[in-house]
């Protein structure tokens, strides 16, 4: 109420005040008084849109001012300034026209508008016009970032004055950009809009797809008989269809009034049990009823005697559907619109198809390259010595509780990982050794043994894990450079954690194929795995190549272990999740080859995501399935793909 | 002059007496029988370590007299126990349903009992179609041929494939692993049609008994330890005589044996179906009493478990495997259980339950190690069983055990 006397009292004072200053702005505040200051987000609309399409060059500051709140509403005559507090009681105001220095004044005669954060945000959106030819460019950015959240047709036009002077070419590209979408979405003409989606056509990235998908929207109708012309038709469905199945055609019927509706099962039954007489229901004993037929004879003599709503059969149904078209229409009436939009669309569909593809091709290297480093320790061990090896993966484990214990003692993430990588050599390095010295050396003639002893040895490890770090996952946490990810464009990105896992595997690949083939270890290892015998005699000690060889293989997968780490959870679980893959991959690859290792892991790190690809809900139904194609590849090539020839190929 | 089989192995029938002593006794002093001197649960632990005791028969069959170390055959154990228990499942969930719906006005329908069965079992999975595996679940008869059939017919066919594209050694036991590895994951699966995660429930029930659980276990302490008979004896009886001759050559030198003309494949595939059709019976007795079982039993774990455990009680020789069985499962329940008092020894507590799996690797390495014949190994210091003289070291029982000149380097 006092508001309103209020609103009344100062109008009389404009109206009398001698003060009163007629120029523009005022005038236009002074219109839209009421709702400025009333402050109601639902009717603040007409009041924002009057001052910014005014043209006044004052509107931009006025519209500042209101959203920081450093509007002010003299009482005494209505008139607005802005105005910074000096202190509780005093105010410097500033006139809006002229932005001269109107001095100190008592705050008692004005009224501070308090614009709430909805009317901010509508106040924003009409100052992007003005932004977007702001001269600071960070502000023009922001400008188009705010027109991208909230697109509308009124940001068009400025949007397109703005291009011509638009002096950074980044900042004009993205203009450009926003240009067209915004055309596709809100031009007048038919004939600009077509241009428009005929130039963003094939382009995958997010915002075009947003774009374009409102137009294509459509709405499911049923009509009888043909299909009124006045609709823009996507589509005609076949009731009993996949897209529309029989039942949801007959319910649009039924809820568009057209057809009786369906007695449900339990609308049956219901009727059924509501008109038990005694012992019979429509002249069938109640006893009787556990049959569909029996259901159906009872409930025809209930809608014989007008009890219960009609039944309507299955033929019923099917006249009803067949009477009727049932039809997608788009909401978007254009045609010619429509069309280009789905030909856009589909060219799309095909750069983001092709897109994901690539997408896939570095998931699959990425997973490969785990599988590569998980299994490289094997490959030596299993590979080149004959040793099966199930302590493999708790070796693996250990690498990254290393790695744990260490950023528990250096803070620093990257100098942690940079001490936990020969760190984690060194501990599963001695581990190996110690391994081979005590137990493997015993059991070189009895493989099957081997596996069992260092079975044990696994379960060992892996409790003493548990009992040390406790059953919850620890984690490793990889320095903020590797944070993040590559992207490419929407479709294609890849985190560089992967990245760094890939190029380790890499560096491995190299290590390996220089000890190999370039050291006197690698020569000797070639030796003893070839011919222990004959090797011995030529002044080779068999035993120590063995047991460097063994610590080597062993060492890796401490390293290994750390670059696993780094995006799995460390618990004592982890060797066992990778060590069975481990295996398959040495295998299917071909045991003593390390090329051999490289495409087994290629192979089966392609095949799980493509499995994953075709059923991404599901990824354990993957693992079943690339477990099953190894068994089965096995058979066709039961050396693995790279098979040793002759001599070396031992048994 | 033939003697009779049990005359020719005395060990069978020294077996079955102890097994029908300790059968009769465990039943005497049961709750069952009145006296109470054992508990239920107690008895059923002991009738599912008779279960075990039959799949290790079946894994000595097959490693300690073929030489085929296969990690997989819990795989077998827990498709007879599945193949059980849908049965089981399905008509306790039939008798509730049934017996609910009798309090409807209408009586229901064979569909509508059969859909409420199904949303009563698939709710779990947020389904309720009975899957395609479930079309025999309401034939006790049935689901006991697929008992048998099923884990054979998987054996079949992966011992076919793996055999025939000569798969041997550590190949075949990691690809054995990886079965059972790929059985678990596809079981892990909602959309298997085997409840996923959540497994079988409830199969202790037995549909239409009255009798309590204390008698019930009774029941099946007898039946495991028929089938152990059973089973032990149909074993020896294999590897007795000629048949057992070859498959022990296989075992020792299987080029040898295929250069002397047999079949080498032949016989590896029938002792493989064979043992994994033992596997699945005593996998169909034991999650009776377990009365859960879900995807986590058939894990590569269990069936190592299982090579160490015939390991430890020494493979080659049937009673070795069930000894190991039987002594390496119990002392695991009782250590695991907790109820073995806590060590200290000054600056540390040592708690059995954390600690035991420890002793349990150890002790597996330091017998491979050093006691390659087992537990089994000490009955040949009572009998006169003397072991041929020759001249090298014995590798035991395994590829390796006629390589003497390779043993002494």
């Amino acid at each position: 109420m006092w508001r309103i006397l209020a609103a009344l009292t100062a109008f009389l004072l404009l109206a009398t005040s001698p003060e009163a200053q007629e120029t523009p702005v005022q005038d236009l505040l002074a219109q839209n008084r009421d709702l400025i200051s009333e402050s109601s987000r639902r009717t603040i609309g007409p009041a924002i849109d009057a001052i910014a399409e005014s043209g006044l060059p004052e509107a931009q500051v006025v519209l500042q001012k209101w959203q920081n709140r450093e509007m002010w509403l003299r009482e005494s005559d209505g008139m607005f300034f802005w105005a910074e507090e000096i202190d509780r009681d005093t105010l410097r105001i500033f006139d809006f026209d002229t932005g001269d220095d109107l001095g100190e004044v008592p705050d008692d005669d004005f009224d501070q508008i308090k614009p709430n954060s909805g009317i901010r945000a509508l106040i924003g959106a009409a100052l992007v016009r003005f932004q977007l030819t702001d001269p600071n460019p960070a502000r023009r950015r922001d400008a188009l970032q705010a027109i991208e959240r909230d697109a509308e047709a009124a940001h068009l036009e400025p949007l397109r004055a703005s291009i011509p002077d638009e002096p950074d070419p980044a900042i004009r590209a993205k203009k450009e950009r926003l240009e067209r979408l915004l055309t596709i979405s809100f031009d007048a003409y038919e004939a600009a809009r077509l241009e428009a989606i005929g130039d963003v056509s094939g382009d995958i990235s997010l915002d075009v797809r947003g774009t374009l998908n409102p137009l294509l929207q459509t709405r499911r109708k049923v009509v009888e008989g043909e299909i009124p012309g006045t609709d823009n038709v996507a589509r005609q469905l076949t009731p009993g269809s996949d897209a529309l199945p029989r039942a949801e055609a007959y319910a649009m019927l039924v809820d568009a009034d057209m057809a009786p509706a369906r007695v449900s099962d339990a609308d049956l039954m219901n009727a059924l049990t509501a008109n038990i007489d005694g012992a019979l229901v429509g002249g069938v004993p109640v006893a009787q009823l556990n049959t569909i037929e029996a259901r159906e004879r009872a409930y025809r003599a209930l809608m014989a005697e007008d009890i219960v709503p009609p039944f309507v059969s299955e033929e019923e149904i099917d006249t009803a559907l067949s009477t009727h078209t049932f039809y997608d229409s788009y909401l978007e009436r254009s045609t010619a619109v429509t069309d280009a939009a789905e030909d856009a669309m589909t060219a799309i569909t095909r750069n983001v198809g092709a897109s994901q593809a690539i997408d896939l091709t570095l998931d699959a290297l990425s997973l490969a390259s785990i599988f590569f480093l998980a299994a490289i320790g094997l490959a030596i061990t299993f590979g080149v010595m004959g040793v099966i090896n199930m302590a493999h993966g708790e070796f693996i484990m250990m690498g990254a509780y290393t790695g744990y214990v260490v950023q528990q003692v250096i803070p620093n993430y990257t100098v942690s990982i940079l001490v936990a990588l020969p760190l984690a050599f060194a501990v599963t390095f001695a581990a190996g050794v110690a391994m081979e010295r005590l137990v493997i050396r015993w059991l070189y003639d009895r493989p099957l043994e081997t596996l069992l002893a260092t079975f044990g040895i696994s379960i060992a490890l892996q409790q003493i894990a548990k009992n040390i770090f406790g059953t919850q996952a620890r984690p490793l946490t990889s320095p903020e450079w590797l944070d993040g990810a590559l992207v490419i464009n929407d479709v294609i990105g890849i985190s560089y954690i992967r990245i760094a896992i890939f190029v380790l595997a890499l560096i491995f690949l190299c290590i390996f194929l220089f000890i190999m083939k370039k050291t006197r270890l690698g020569l000797e290892t070639r030796a003893v795995t070839q011919n222990p015998r004959m090797a011995a005699s030529m002044g080779i000690n068999p035993d120590k190549v063995n047991m460097l060889t063994f610590g080597l293989g062993s060492g890796i997968a401490g390293i290994a272990g750390v670059a696993i780490g780094l995006f799995a959870k460390v618990t004592s679980e982890l060797g066992q999740d990778y060590i069975v893959q481990s295996f398959m991959t040495v295998v299917v690859g071909g045991v003593g080859n390390i090329w051999g290792t490289l495409a087994g892991a290629t192979m089966i790190g392609f095949f799980q995501k493509g499995v994953e690809w075709l059923n991404p809900s599901n990824t354990l139904a993957a693992q079943t399935y690339m477990i099953v194609f190894i068994i089965i590849f096995i058979q066709f090539r039961p050396r693995g793909i790279i098979a040793l020839k002759g001599r070396a190929a031992g048994d | 002059m033939r003697q009779s089989f049990f005359a020719r192995n005395p060990s069978v029938v020294i077996f079955l007496c102890c097994l029908a002593a300790f059968t009769l006794v465990v039943s005497l002093l049961s709750e069952g029988a009145g006296t109470g001197f054992i508990s239920t649960s107690f008895i059923k632990t002991l009738g599912k370590t008779l279960c075990l005791c039959l799949i290790a028969v079946a894994m000595d069959l097959v490693w300690g007299y073929t030489g085929i170390l296969s990690l997989g055959h819990f795989a077998f154990f827990g498709l007879g126990g599945y193949m059980i228990g849908m049965w089981l499942m399905y008509e306790r969930t039939r008798d509730i349903v049934v017996s609910s719906m009798a309090n409807a006005q209408i009586p229901p329908t064979e569909q509508e009992v059969v859909d409420a069965i199904g949303t009563q079992i698939f709710g779990v999975v947020g389904s309720s179609e009975f899957p395609l595996v479930w079309a025999f679940a309401d034939s006790l008869v049935l689901q006991l041929a697929m008992v048998v059939l099923i884990p054979g017919l998987l054996a079949l066919v992966f011992g076919w494939l793996a055999f025939r594209s000569r798969v041997t050694g550590v190949y075949l036991s990691i690809l054995t692993q990886a079965m059972t590895l790929a059985l678990s994951l596809y079981l892990f699966q909602n959309d298997s049609g085997l409840r996923g995660n959540n497994g079988l429930s409830g199969l202790q029930n037995l549909p239409g008994v009255e009798a309590s659980q204390a008698v019930v276990s009774i029941w099946f302490l007898w039946a495991s330890a028929v089938a152990l008979g059973l089973g032990y004896m149909l074993a020896a009886w294999v590897v007795s005589g000629k048949f057992g001759s070859v498959i022990r050559g296989i075992r020792d030198d299987e080029a040898r044996v295929r250069f002397l003309g047999y079949s080498v494949e032949g016989y590896k595939l029938f002792i493989f179906v064979l043992s994994a059709i033992i596997a699945g019976i005593a996998g169909a007795l034991y999650y009776p009493q377990a009365g859960i079982i879900n995807p986590a039993e058939v894990a590569p774990i269990a069936s190592i478990y299982l090579a160490v455990w015939v390991a430890i009680g020494g493979r080659g020789r049937l009673y070795g495997a069930v000894i190991g069985a039987a002594f390496v499962s119990l002392v695991s329940t009782w250590f695991t259980g907790g109820q073995v008092p806590s060590l200290d020894i000054g600056f540390y507590r040592i708690d059995w339950v954390e600690w035991w799996q420890v002793i349990l690797g150890l002790s597996f390495v330091i017998v491979t190690l050093f006691a390659p014949k087992g537990i089994g190994g000490l009955f040949d210091l009572i009998t006169d069983r003397v072991r041929p003289d020759r001249h090298g070291a014995d590798y035991g029982p395994d590829k390796g055990s006629f390589q003497e000149a390779e043993g002494r380097e």
